[in-house]
């Protein structure tokens, strides 16, 4: 105490027959440590949002590439004599034509296209020539043929898939010195491929593909799209949905209009608070444990999936929906008894229909959410490679399927660099699609919140 | 029937037996001149409700059980014999599901009649050609015992799901009628139909209680079936991680949780400053224009998903780290490394800890913030010397969450951090965390009976119990902090 006030008197003695605004060394200190303290308030928040933008920064200028491709345009003559010996074009008798039979006719009019307009390269010959193209050609050819037999025997012009590694040279992943060093490419062939885009046979457009086609195997990262897994991922939100908006509604009207208050309310009150902050990873084993190997549902199936991110999502939406039935004033709920309502008819007929603008929004950000969640999926073996689209529900919700931010997790994992483009396109549209629900949260909030 | 078609025609049922009690009621009322106690859709709704739930929680009930019943009665009678050496029963009972599918879809095609299937015997059929057929490969020829089995199997489950769908169905109808005919004016319809609903609401909130429940037991079960295998001690201590899948692995549990507490003190060090910094410079300084713009763009980051983290991490901050840090100071060549995992959960973190601060820095209530001004206290002293120790028990629950969401994170580490269980101190190693290893265990083929795979049930275990504990502690700091000022 007596230290304190020696402190004090030293201080007055100092400031004695001082102006009050000249600025003494204390007070410079003073205020150069607020200054201080109020630039490293500024640098943290400016730290962040450098942080947000070279995360986003970093995702583009990886991930637009993805949404255009090259493609080479090349008329082929689907040969009757070779594809359909019998003529008779007995769908018996095509299906059996393989991508084997179909790989002499591509390069063929690989070879016819290059004549035509006069194009050659030293030390590039036809087989090297065909190497432009996209291992994934002949297959797409085969696709063709099966659904049209009728055009066997004519002259089709198709636009085929380049090689991943032909499209990586047009978007800056390979040049003439890599490809002096890769055994998948050389300098002549890249040449040609500048002779060709000269030409106008080679070009690069829009992918549509990357939208709709199925995944594709290591070797063909340019055939990689995003179909299965966008419709996985569908199917699980639509599950998610259906079962997690009426079970957290109800149980948030429950908790909220009819519980006692007692141990048991508690314990589910503690309970759910706790399940906000699992780590999602356990949900996935809980999803193997119980949904995989005790119920035997199967693996890499949107309905487990699908029961996962319920769980998940389920606490996010009993608390966004019981904040806002405790939003409607309780006079609208005194109102209702008054005139002879019942409890129930109170809620369901006043309460909730006032409370829904704040559900609604509660739920697509829970949904958002669980279109992100990458771990538990893992675990329920989401990861497999599937090839095929998973059929209409409700049968298709027990056939494997990928999901967006697995497929992300998957590419990740291949050795082709492409891939990484691949990725960061794929993240793009989950992006684009978490966007486009957290708006229309914002939007329902905006036109519908109703302060009383 | 499939289950789809059942739950159709129960919810036909149902929606018939709206109508029709609603016109029970009314044509009774009107024959009796009785007036109704209740409005008639109540009446109709309450022989829809009794006519859909009961029917629909038998066959949930039914669909979750019928499988481990008949597997366990199915177990039980294949011979020992028949179990290959070095092989476990479960698998054989993978096979043995396998072939009862590949038969029903032979039927389905009409390759086989089902008199057919009677005289199908393995030892004399191709069976496993048969059912290439179909698309159903099996890794080696199938023996007597087993395809015996199968045919079990299959007979045993179309009988059983045969007699779901007559129990189901007359579950339905029998609740319908019977509620159906009990309809009069005088009956108290709608205290029937809520006092329903009331049981569905309640039922619905113990969804909570039952996911808890499953976490748990599934947890518990396996972790106890893989300690019988693999003693406790070592799991718990041993410092070495080399799973083998031969058998005689060393699964310590030590460098894994060096892993997980070294990537979160990285992270939370960037966070917790940062974080806090934000919350306090967006509440006590900044001007409205910069407040609109950063707040929004701070919660975005919180709306990201963490595999977008994980890509960034994996692509960018790694390799960057690489070449311009661990590489020029001689301290690794592994792009995949605690730094790059922790740097970027720290940025992940970052808006949890500042809009959890945010709310606990304007709870303070302002006649403190007055009352330092006031002694002439500068903006950063009230908020250094008042300000934040009133706040520091919610501050302190906040950090408590991001631990515990630190610790359970899994893509960044996933793609971040690597997958190398170490022992070391030198950041820029590559080291491996409980969640990196719990995916790396349970991903892929696994085989249910081996320690390898059953020690992610452990280690799951041990990551639930550490977060529930930072959880409910951080509750218990939180809720002891409001009751200061309210």
């Amino acid at each position: 105490m007596t230290e304190i006030t020696a402190d004090t008197a030293t201080a007055t003695e100092q400031l004695k027959g001082r102006s009050l605004f000249e600025v003494g060394e204390r007070t410079r200190k003073r205020h150069a440590s607020e200054r201080r303290f109020r630039l490293m308030g500024l640098a943290a928040v400016v730290f962040s949002i450098l942080a947000l933008a070279g995360l986003m920064t970093s995702i583009l200028s990886n991930g637009l590439s993805s949404f255009h491709q090259t493609f080479i345009t090349l008329d082929v003559n689907l040969d009757a004599a070779k594809l359909d010996k019998n003529g008779n074009r007995d769908p018996e008798d095509v299906a059996k034509i393989t991508t084997f039979t179909l790989q002499p006719l591509i390069k063929a009019a690989m070879q016819t296209k290059m004549t035509e307009n006069g194009i050659a390269v030293e030390g590039v010959n036809a087989n090297a020539a065909f190497e432009l193209i996209s291992k994934e050609a002949p297959g797409e050819l085969r696709r063709f043929i099966l659904a049209n037999p009728d055009q066997i025997g004519k002259t089709v012009s198709f636009d085929l898939l380049a090689g991943g590694r032909i499209d990586g040279y047009y978007k800056g992943r390979v040049t003439m010195a890599s490809a002096e060093l890769d055994s998948n490419v050389t300098p002549g062939q890249l040449v040609l491929a500048d002779k060709l885009k000269q030409a106008g046979i080679l070009e690069q457009r829009f992918n549509w593909g990357f939208f709709t086609a199925p995944d594709a195997s290591d070797t063909r990262p340019e055939a990689a799209g995003l179909g299965v897994a966008i419709l996985g991922s569908a199917y699980m939100m639509l599950i998610v949905l259906v079962l997690a908006l009426p079970i957290g509604v109800a149980a948030s009207i429950y908790l909220e209009e009819f519980a006692p208050q007692n141990r048991w309310t508690d314990l589910i009150e503690v309970n759910i608070a706790n399940l906000a902050a699992v780590p999602s990873i356990v949900f996935g084993i809980l999803g193997l444990a119980i949904f995989i190997n005790f119920v035997g549902l199967p693996q890499s199936a949107p309905v487990v999936g699908g029961l996962v991110l319920t769980l998940m999502t389920l606490p996010t939406i009993i608390i966004a929906t019981r904040a806002a039935l405790k939003a409607v004033p309780p006079s609208i709920n005194d109102a209702a008894l008054g005139i002879g309502a019942s409890k129930m008819q109170a809620i369901f007929h006043h309460i909730l229909p006032l409370a829904a603008p704040g559900i609604l929004t509660g739920t697509i950000i829970g949904l958002a959410q669980a279109l992100g969640e990458t771990a538990p999926l893992l675990l329920i073996g989401m990861v497999a490679f599937v090839r095929e689209y998973p059929g209409a529900p409700p049968e298709g919700f027990f056939d494997p399927a990928s999901a967006l931010p697995v497929q992300v997790y998957n590419w990740t994992q291949r050795g082709d660099p492409a891939f990484v483009e691949r990725a960061s396109g794929a993240i793009i549209v989950l992006l684009i699609f978490l966007v486009i629900m957290n708006a229309i949260a914002i939007l329902l909030r905006r036109r519908f919140e109703r302060r009383w | 029937m499939t289950p789809s078609v059942i739950v159709l025609i129960v919810l036909g049922l149902a929606a018939v037996g709206y109508f029709l009690g609603r016109q029970r009621a009314l044509k009774t009322s009107e024959r009796d001149g009785v007036k109704l106690h209740s409005l008639p859709v109540y009446y109709g709704q309450s022989v829809a409700l009794f006519a859909a739930v009961p029917a629909l929680l038998l066959l949930g009930a039914w669909l979750f059980l019928q499988p481990v019943l008949l597997e366990n009665n199915i177990t039980g009678k294949i011979p020992d014999s028949a179990i290959p050496d070095g092989g476990a029963r479960n698998l054989v009972m993978v096979d043995v599901r396998r072939i009862a599918e590949g038969l029903n879809q032979l039927i389905a095609q009409g390759d086989v009649s089902e008199n057919g299937l009677v005289d199908m015997q393995a030892d004399v059929t191709d069976v496993r050609a048969r059912l290439a057929e179909v698309g159903v490969a099996l890794g080696s020829d199938v023996s007597p015992v087993v395809f015996q089995a199968a045919k079990e199997y299959r007979s045993i489950g179309l009988t059983a799901s045969f007699f779901r769908n007559i129990a189901v169905l007359a579950v339905s109808f029998g609740f319908a009628f019977w509620a159906w005919a009990r309809i009069q004016p005088q009956l108290r319809a709608r205290n029937i139909s809520e006092t329903f609903v009331t049981a569905l609401l309640m039922g619905s909130s113990l969804v909570a209680i039952l996911t808890t429940v499953g976490i748990v037991g599934s947890l518990l079960f396996e972790s106890v079936s893989f300690f019988k295998m693999y003693p406790a001690a070592d799991f718990f201590l041993s410092t070495t991680w080399n799973p083998q899948f031969r058998g005689g692995s060393d699964l310590g549990f030590l460098p894994l949780l060096w892993g997980t507490l070294y990537v979160s003190v990285v992270a939370l060090a960037l966070a917790v400053p940062l974080g806090l910094m934000i919350a306090i410079y967006l509440a006590e300084y900044a001007g409205s224009t910069l407040r609109s713009f950063a707040k929004p763009a701070i919660e975005v980051l919180a709306g990201i998903p963490t595999i977008v983290y994980g890509l960034f991490a994996l692509i960018t901050v790694g390799p960057f780290l690489r070449d311009w840090i661990a590489q020029p100071l001689g301290l690794g060549s592994s792009s995949s490394s605690v730094m790059t995992a922790g740097l970027v959960m720290g940025i992940m973190l970052i808006p949890f800890i500042s809009s959890l601060s945010d709310d606990i820095i304007n709870a303070v209530p302002q006649a403190l913030r007055d009352g330092s001004y006031g002694l002439g206290a500068t903006k950063s002293e009230t908020i250094k010397q008042v300000i934040l120790p009133a706040a520091l028990p919610g501050i302190v629950g906040a950090f408590l969450l991001a631990a515990s969401r630190a610790i359970g994170e899994t893509m960044i580490v996933v793609m971040g951090a690597g997958a190398a269980a170490r022992l070391d101190l030198n950041p820029f190693e590559a080291m491996t965390t409980i969640t990196v290893k719990i995916v790396s265990q349970l991903t892929g083929d696994t085989e249910f009976a081996s320690p390898e795979t059953l020690v992610a049930f452990a280690l799951g275990l041990t990551l639930f119990v550490f977060t529930l504990c930072l959880n409910i502690l951080a509750l218990y700091v939180v809720r002891k902090y409001r009751e200061q000022y309210e």
